[in-house]
């Protein structure tokens, strides 16, 4: 066995070494380089894991085979729930909230009352949790102690004593070096992430040396477990109860942030919301982690010490010990109490705080003690509340032990705690979300659920101990059977755990809800309700300074500040403020309602924010305001918050709007380009024909004399330039007709053969004059299509008259062919010309852009006659458009649809 | 010597009365129908003036103007823009890249021909 006073020295230098780190960290912080990353925080986190992971969750896995893990599933589900941490961390830096009472106090009123008993829940459920750090701590001391079966004593008092009364001068040095409780402990925070990894590392190491050193791997503890049936029991699933598993997994995961130091590490502590979204993965994989060689070393234990009567709560020492492996034993042990002390260390800090701002400072501000002590500074008298609550609380844990906690395995007493903490939840949570909440609900909600978790979970366990009778669990209190305590009403068949939990959280969230709505808040919960629910819409404080009105003196605020913060403090505090309104001398400071503000905050973070309101309100000569006002005022900020979103979305359909119409103003801007385009182009082809006109008449008429040859030449071309010009103007207005809809129509039953021989029959002077063979392919029978037979003749017209223009004289040849396609009647007229690019079959459609390019070529048309003509065809439902390559002649195409049969 | 001139058309009737009109003046007259041939001809033939239409195949009368005019061989080639186009912008246009006159169709026959005399000093 290890020397005793060996042990006694690793201990001590192990807790030197965590007071080294911490100075660091602090020092870190002071110069302005916080050592804190989003790894870290992450790492502090993990203090969540306690004696009763390191030691408990194997004794709980002896027993409950999986159900270990519930505690752990839990937290990781909370991960998941980041935007309610994160809002829960952005009111508490807006108000400088120190503790969950301050929190719940501040939300309802700023209310001493509720401080008060948030803080008393706190404390008396919370003491167990820390008996339970104080039982596995000595467990083990004593098991390495060598003291073998007689417990080990100093002057007569007992290992647990000794440990509390160290842990209690450890966390007095470790945790109250400073008094503002909103300027983080940046280098306690350090140390118990460093603790965590410190744990991990012991934990997995034991891990690794007992399933593969004393057995043969997981495999071979998995086998031999398997083969005994009791073993094979705690692997399986079966016999587990649901109810069970969920209150389990109800309970972690709200204990993981209400418990007062994990509060306080991923509330308070917090440096920088962004490093939360680390923590929710690096959190739950740390869990994972510590949990992986649960089952191997409960399994190990269990079939190393069969049969003899070993505490499961300490395999995780006995085990290296009893394979000789004193070094690993010892490391275990380092970690078990590195688990221990981040629990115990971040807890009374937590509570001490919680006690000196909440319990105490209230008693003694309405003491005449205060009133007589004139001492201008009180802050050292804080630290000293402080101190003694450190001492106190552990006093308390060490009460707790000495009278229940030899009755419970660990993790039972640990549910005690989750289960008093889970009483906050609906408060707090509710705070954060629900504006109607009153004080008077949250006092209510929280009395219930605190007297109902008391008589179910806190008073069975000291009878369950002997210490006091345990006639009201299994009888009832005066032989009433309904009120027994762990069968309420009835309610039996449940474990204490989720029986607790049912009637607990009925009590807590049925007296909050009610009592809330039967209710009136008064103006100072209204204002805080609408900041904490509204937290994210008030990030410039607006309200804050509307709420208040009165009246304070720079000097009587000065003292006050330096009363509880100290002289250099408040000083710097007031310099600070005053550096931010660019003021040079804080001497000359306004003390209008942002300074109050300022200064009350500043209190808050020293005394918490219900002591800081009124020790203000002490000095200010404050108007009062009414409920009514303060309903206006905000109503106002709410109504201000709309006309701006209002404006907002104002300001957005204006610029739809104005888009819309720079759009339409860009289409008309474009259709007017379009029209001056065709203006002018109009212009142009009117103005050519009347050139040759004018000119061949003003040298008729200014030269008599001319030839006879030249005068019948030029005659000749005035009278077929102005026939040139009529058409033009015809197919403009036609043209015009067609596309302003005013254009004329007759409908009747067409014939597409009759029509098509009559257009041929009509134009076959010009194909003979010019020698171009004109062939046709109609069919017989072909039904009639409803349509204007003279526009379709216009159309056939035109495409024949284009067609022996272009092919050439003597070997042009076109073919007319007629078909039924589909539901449409096609009509084609294809010829042996020059044919059209892909560029012209499509430029040929718009309006006075003509095929040909040469003068020999010079088309005698208007660039009207196929735009008119697809007119016409689309007007019938049909289709017009050229197939063609350059050499290979051009195919027009068009259809008309048949008439859609009558049904 | 008779002074010559080029008229550039691609509408056979109008190329038909300014050849006329031009001959009728005593001018060595020739004739091109689009913007390639144009600038050819000013190269063989050699005018002294260029009835130049705007409107026209391959290259238009701008593009034909614009060439000549960066051409030092043809710097004493006066230029007659002759266009149906007669928007406001179309003659600043014609004027800016260096026609010596902008004239809109249909024209007077008589005012043509002082125009053309005016500009080669025979008036």
């Amino acid at each position: 066995m290890t020397s005793g006073w060996w042990l006694a020295l690793v201990v001590v230098a192990y807790l030197g070494l965590l007071f080294a780190i911490a100075r660091y960290g602090d020092a870190r912080a002071d110069a302005g380089r916080s050592i804190i990353t989003p790894n870290v925080y992450a790492l502090s986190l993990a203090v969540y894991c306690t004696s009763w992971t390191f030691f408990g969750s194997v004794g709980r896995a002896t027993s409950g085979g999986l159900s270990f893990l519930t505690i752990y599933l839990g937290p990781t589900l909370m991960c998941l729930f980041v935007g309610v941490l994160i809002k829960m961390i952005r009111i508490s830096k807006a108000y400088r909230i120190t503790s969950i009472a301050d929190f719940i106090a501040s939300r309802y009123g700023k209310s001493q009352l509720l401080a008060g008993l948030v803080t008393v829940i706190a404390v008396i459920g919370v003491v167990p949790y820390i008996a339970l750090q104080l039982k596995a701590v000595a467990a083990g001391f004593d098991l390495l102690f060598g003291a073998g079966g007689h417990p080990f004593s100093w002057w007569g008092f007992d290992t647990t004593s000794l440990i509390a009364a160290a842990l209690a001068v450890f966390t007095i040095l470790f945790g109250t070096r400073h008094l503002d409780a909103t300027e983080r402990h940046e280098g306690l925070v350090t140390a118990i992430a460093f603790e965590s990894l410190v744990k991990l590392l012991a934990f997995m190491a034991v891990g690794v040396f007992v399933t593969f050193v004393m057995f043969d791997g997981l495999g071979d503890l998995f086998q031999r477990a398997a083969a005994s049936p009791e073993l094979a029991q705690l692997l399986t699933l079966e016999g587990q109860r649901p109810s069970t598993w969920i209150s389990l997994l109800l309970l972690s995961a709200l204990a993981v942030v209400f418990l007062p130091r994990q509060f306080q590490v991923i509330v308070v502590e917090n440096v920088d919301e962004s490093h939360l979204r680390r923590a929710v993965w690096l959190f739950p994989l740390y869990l994972l982690l510590i949990n992986i060689f649960v089952l191997p070393l409960a399994l190990g234990g269990l079939l190393h010490f069969g049969g003899q009567a070993a505490d499961p709560d300490i395999f995780v020492l006995t085990l290296p010990l009893a394979a000789g492996a004193e070094w690993l034993a010892m490391l275990a042990f380092i970690g078990g109490l590195s688990a221990a002390t981040g629990m115990v260390i971040v807890e009374t800090i937590a509570l001490s705080t919680m006690v000196c701002n909440d319990l105490v400072m209230p008693m003694l501000l309405r003491s005449t003690w205060l009133k007589a002590e004139k001492s201008p500074d009180l802050s050292h008298w804080l630290l000293l509340i402080r101190r003694l609550a450190i001492g106190l609380i552990l006093l308390l844990g060490y009460i707790y032990f000495r009278a229940a906690g030899e009755a419970y395995a660990l993790v039972g007493i640990g549910l005690i705690s989750f289960a008093a903490v889970a009483q906050f939840a609906p408060v707090l949570l509710g705070g954060m979300y629900w504006k109607l909440a009153t004080r008077q609900g949250a006092l209510a909600g929280l009395t219930a659920g605190f007297v109902v978790w008391a008589y179910t979970m806190l008073w069975p366990s000291f009878a369950r101990s002997g210490w006091i009778d345990a006639g009201f669990v299994e009888l009832g209190p005066f032989g009433i059977t309904w009120l027994k305590a762990q069968a309420l009403f009835g309610l039996g068949g449940l474990d204490e755990i989720t029986h607790c939990l049912w009637w607990s959280f009925l009590a807590n969230i049925g007296a909050y809800v009610g009592v809330s709505l039967a209710t009136r808040p008064d103006a100072l919960e209204v204002g805080q309700a609408e900041r904490f629910v509204d937290v994210f819409r008030y990030a410039r404080r607006l309200p804050d300074l509307q709420l208040w009105r009165g009246d304070a003196s720079l000097h009587e605020m000065h003292a006050l500040l330096e009363r509880f913060l100290g002289a250099a403090r408040a000083r710097d505090q007031l310099l600070t403020y005053a550096r931010r309104h660019g003021v040079a001398d804080w001497r000359n400071l306004a003390v209008d309602a942002e300074f109050v503000h300022f200064a009350e905050s500043a209190l808050a973070g020293a005394i918490g924010s219900a002591s800081a309101r009124v020790m203000v309100s002490s000095v200010a000569r404050e108007e009062h305001l009414g409920l009514d006002e303060v309903l206006n005022i905000l109503d106002e900020a709410s109504q201000v918050r709309a006309y701006s979103r209002e404006l907002e979305s104002k300001q957005q359909a204006l610029e739809a709007a104005t888009a819309e119409l720079r759009a339409a103003n860009d289409r008309l801007r474009e259709l007017d380009r379009l029209k001056d385009d065709f203006i002018s182009t109009v212009t142009h082809e009117l103005r050519t024909p009347l050139t040759s006109i004018r000119a061949m008449s003003e040298m008729l008429y200014d030269d008599p004399r001319i030839d006879l040859v030249s005068r019948s030449r030029f005659l000749g071309i005035i009278v077929s330039e102005t026939e040139r010009l009529s058409r033009l103007i015809n197919q403009i207005l036609d043209m015009a007709k067609l596309e302003s809809g005013r254009a004329e129509w007759t409908s009747s039953e067409v014939h597409v053969a009759d029509l098509v021989r009559e257009s041929m029959a009509t134009l076959e002077h010009l194909f003979r004059e010019k020698q171009v063979e004109l062939s046709s392919d109609i069919p017989d029978q072909l039904p009639p299509v409803l349509a204007d037979r003279d526009r379709l003749t216009q159309v056939l017209v035109n495409l024949l008259s284009n067609a022996v223009k272009f092919v050439p004289g003597g070997q042009g040849r076109v073919r007319v062919s007629v078909a039924i396609d589909g539901p449409a009647i096609r009509v084609a007229v294809a010829d042996n010309g020059p044919g059209l690019t892909a560029d012209e079959s499509a430029v040929i459609f718009e309006k006075f852009r003509q095929g040909g390019n040469t003068m020999t070529d010079k088309p005698q048309g208007t660039g009207l006659g196929l735009p008119i003509s697809r007119q016409i065809v689309e007007y019938f439902g049909g289709k017009l458009w050229v197939e063609s390559a350059p050499g290979a002649g051009a195919t027009f195409i068009f259809t008309v649809p048949l008439p859609v049969p009558d049904a | 010597m008779s002074k010559k001139i080029l008229i550039v058309d691609d509408e056979p009737n109008i190329v038909i009365s300014l050849e006329f009109l031009m001959k009728k003046e005593g001018f060595e007259v020739a004739v091109a129908t689009d913007g390639d041939e144009a600038l050819a001809q000013v190269a063989s033939f050699r005018p002294d003036l260029l009835l130049l239409d705007v409107m026209m195949p391959k290259k238009s009368g701008y593009e034909v103007c614009e060439a000549l005019r960066v051409d030092p061989s043809q710097a004493g080639l006066l230029i007659v823009m002759l266009t149906a186009k007669g928007r406001d912008t179309e003659v600043a246009k014609g004027l800016a890249i260096g026609a010596d006159a902008y004239v809109t169709k249909p024209f007077s026959t008589k005012d043509l021909v002082l125009k053309v005399k005016d500009m080669l000093g025979l008036a």
